[in-house]
């Protein structure tokens, strides 16, 4: 089989945050800041992605903002030819910072959401002030002349208010809006029965979308994932494994994507090892679940198999117990009537507990008792 | 709130900032690239993209094809119009 080169780089700079979203997909356990990559070893990571023919680069994380050498990286990559977009949180970015990755050559940010209401938003992001900041984050990315994306995470506690979510963006001058439902990897999946729409929510941010979609043609162009459990057909996850996508993690691991490190008995090649292009095209993690050949039934006979490429391998895993099976949010799995129910009997049950990041779970009864006037959560804490 | 623009021949647009039109050698054809999004246009997308330089009016571009293409002004003056007006609402060209 001929590989065709990757299209874009995700650079996992740090899986530091100062925020503890319930859904983040990171895995539970964090590559600590002495095991990040330095500034030059990205450099060079930079140009390997170049050389192999990607254009474009995302920095993510984590919250890539946290990396001092955040400017020394864009700037690198844009003199690479690399389109430069930046993933984030926007709370620890200042205008100063923002004037200066225009400067070098960033041309796109992506800044995420939690909600409109302060209070839930601030509360699924673990972080008191977050969308406050986030305002201002915003007017700031436009006034340095980058082109902004709103991110706008969906789950039970917002999904009614996905209008707003949407004139917001109208009103920062967003030219892109993902209406992204929750993706369950990671925090997300141990929140899932926290996070989990019910399916009539999903009907009505589905119409939300679809209403606001024709009425801004030429304003605001929309983005929607749908949540996974509730569809018929899985997403092509990362349009295909080894496909278009090459994520380089915070201690320069070459993953297929973000979450493959948790499907057992696979290990990625390091970038201190072998080559960006030696891995990509002949490493056996990338080759495990390229293309077609590796397929079960039902995808090895399916129409559909070369359009989602048999869905997320993590996915399989989380829900199936093992990485190699359809994806069963398909339809033709035999797993997806459980996924289906588990889900609508998640969302319907209602439970108002959930984990953030290095805190033991409460409930929210526990939390409010615990707290009595202060927030359940501590500012700016990580740890 | 700014309103969707209608492209007409008077226009003379070109790509919006932070939009690049870039050849890209390693696949030997043209690429755009935008927020999140990367456009493979075909061949006659290319020869009207090209002439996108903010300078030239759709009117002109449409002439000039029109000399170069053997086909006839209404039909070209039809795909450069459509191309435009739907790049234009995807935020890649701007008038
Ligand atoms: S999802 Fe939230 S906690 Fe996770 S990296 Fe992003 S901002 Fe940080
Ligand atoms: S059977 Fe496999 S290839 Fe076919 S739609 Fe389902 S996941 Fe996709």
């Amino acid at each position: 089989m001929s590989v065709d080169p990757p299209l874009a780089l995700l650079a996992e700079v740090t899986h530091r945050c100062p925020m503890r979203c319930l859904y983040c997909s990171n895995p539970l356990a964090l590559e600590p800041a002495s095991n990040e990559l330095d500034t030059e070893t990205w450099c060079r990571v930079l140009d390997q992605a170049a050389d192999l023919g990607m254009l474009q680069v995302h920095f993510s994380g984590g919250e890539p903002t946290v990396r001092k050498d955040l400017e020394t990286l864009i700037d690198h990559a844009s003199k690479q030819g690399l389109y430069g977009n930046l993933i984030t949180s926007g709370v620890l970015l200042d205008r100063d910072r923002l004037l200066r990755f225009a400067d070098v050559g960033l041309e796109h940010v992506q800044l995420s959401f939690q909600d409109t209401d302060e209070g839930c938003g601030d509360l699924v992001g673990g972080f008191k002030g977050a969308h406050a900041k986030k305002l201002a984050v915003a007017r700031w990315i436009k006034e340095a002349g980058l082109a902004l994306t709103l991110n706008g995470v969906i789950h039970r506690h917002n999904a009614s208010r996905t209008r707003d979510i949407i004139e917001l963006a109208v009103d920062l001058g967003a030219g892109r809006l993902e209406v992204a439902s929750v993706q369950y990897y990671g925090w997300g999946l141990k929140n899932r029965a926290y996070l989990m729409p019910t399916i009539q929510q999903l009907e009505e941010v589905t119409a939300v979308v679809e209403d606001a979609r024709q009425r801004l043609v030429g304003v605001l162009a929309i983005d929607y994932v749908v949540p996974d459990y509730y569809a018929r057909l899985p997403k092509a996850c990362m349009g295909g494994w080894g496909q278009r996508f090459l994520n380089v993690d915070p201690a320069g691991r070459a993953l297929p994507c973000h979450a493959a490190p948790t499907i057992p008995g696979m290990s990625f090649d390091t970038i201190f090892e072998r080559s960006l292009e030696d891995i990509w095209l002949r490493s056996d993690a990338f080759n495990r679940f390229r293309g077609t050949a590796w397929m079960p039934e039902p995808c090895a006979s399916c129409d559909h198999r070369e359009i989602d490429w048999g869905g997320c391998r993590c996915q399989a895993l989380a829900l199936t117990g093992d990485a190699a099976n359809v994806d069963p949010v398909c339809q033709r799995s035999p797993y997806h009537e459980d996924v289906r129910s588990m889900a609508e009997s998640e969302a319907s049950a209602a439970t108002e507990s959930f984990v953030y990041r290095g805190d033991p779970g409460r409930t929210k009864a526990q939390r409010e008792q615990k707290t009595a006037g202060a927030m359940g959560y501590v500012q700016g804490s990580d740890r | 709130m700014t309103a969707r623009k209608a492209v007409s021949e008077n226009d003379k647009p070109r790509f919006a900032p932070h939009v690049r039109f870039t050849f890209d050698r390693r696949r030997e054809r043209w690429v755009v690239l935008a927020p999140e999004r990367m456009l493979i246009p075909d061949e006659i997308s290319v020869e009207i993209l090209q002439r996108c330089t903010g300078e030239a009016s759709l009117a002109g571009i449409i002439d000039a094809l029109s000399g170069e293409f053997d086909a006839s002004r209404d039909e070209i003056a039809g795909d450069v119009l459509a191309l435009v007006q739907d790049m234009t609402d995807k935020g890649v060209l701007a008038s």
